[in-house]
């Protein structure tokens, strides 16, 4: 079955607490190299039946709507999968 | 008078919400979030705890909840509708009210005796504080940071709908120290700190009087009660 990433970042101008705490967690490490992280969210979709357009606007949708809040986050991606990892044809 | 609080699966103040309305002289009615019915009530608490274990974003899958249909339809139509804290959060998902809630800046939970001014004092909620009140309730939260856009903060600002704005410390980075908002009617009002936790003395925040007197949250309460018993 195919499968739909959306994938959801804070927006870029506000602050992210929980990308802070994990550069902070790389500072620790001495990996000085790496100056920020951001963290957004990855969501992968399983779509009974085959993905045409419909069902790629209603999942652009569901993305603005439920799967993100546009007040804080912006919806960064959307792509489909054929073959999600771990399954075999 | 009949004050409704909506139980979510991980609401955890709902019954604190049932005993101040008792105690400010409104009765408490138990709603269910997977109903379509608010039993007809004429005002409605959403309120604290962790609906969905805060999952996706805090409030976000409660406010998609059967009995939210109902909810928001009577928010449109001015019934009062009081968010506190998960509340408040699912309020601004419904898009009830303006701006988002998110993660504090420093990381970490806080609970604290808060102090707040009351900075509109029109609202269903607060017509029976004092302009400008100081007050003490409790605070606690992971994700209570007030965010909006700059042209929202600003237009918030200008039509006073901060409702309450954290006084001497700002708590978890919310933007202008905002604690609490209001909609443009008056009706809807969400807040992050929690007046249901400061309603009779002996279990409330310290107060120079004694311990665990402060009561200031009781005044959420008895200014819906006053306000629904005030002919329009």
């Amino acid at each position: 079955m195919p499968t739909i990433v959306v994938e959801v970042m804070p927006k870029a101008e506000l602050l992210d607490p929980q990308g802070k705490a994990v550069a902070g967690a790389l500072g620790r490490l001495g990996k000085s190299r790496y100056t920020s992280v951001r963290l957004g969210k990855r969501f992968e979709i399983t779509v009974d039946g085959h993905v045409d357009d419909a069902v790629l606007a209603e999942v652009t949708e569901l993305a603005d709507t439920v799967l993100s809040n546009s007040v804080i986050e912006d919806v960064v991606g959307i792509h489909v999968l054929e073959a999600p990892a771990g399954e075999t044809h | 008078m009949r004050v409704g609080v909506v139980t979510f699966p991980g609401s955890l103040d709902d019954r604190d919400a049932q005993r101040a309305i008792r105690l400010a002289g409104a009765e408490p009615v138990a709603l269910w979030h997977g109903e379509h019915d608010l039993h007809g009530v004429d005002a409605l608490v959403l309120p604290g705890g962790f609906s969905y274990g805060d999952y996706l974003r805090c409030g976000a899958i409660a406010s998609l909840s059967p009995i939210m249909a109902e909810v928001i339809d009577a928010a449109n139509k001015g019934m009062p509708v009081l968010g506190i804290c998960n509340g408040f959060q699912m309020l601004a998902e419904a898009h009830l009210l303006e701006g988002g809630l998110i993660r504090n800046d420093h990381g970490l939970f806080i609970c604290r005796d808060q102090k707040l001014r009351v900075e509109n004092n029109s609202t269903d909620w607060t017509g029976d504080f004092e302009a400008g009140q100081e007050i003490t309730i409790p605070l606690k939260n992971g994700e209570g940071g007030f965010i909006a856009s700059a042209e929202t903060l600003e237009r918030l600002e200008g039509e006073g709908r901060v409702v309450v704005r954290y006084l001497d410390v700002n708590p978890n980075g919310s933007l202008n120290d905002i604690a609490g908002v209001t909609n443009a009617r008056g009706n809807v009002v969400g807040l992050m700190p929690h007046p249901e936790h400061a309603v009779e003395p002996g279990f409330g925040p310290d107060t120079s009087d004694a311990m665990r007197s402060g009561v200031d949250g009781l005044s959420f309460f008895t200014s819906a009660i006053t306000r629904m018993l005030t002919p329009a």
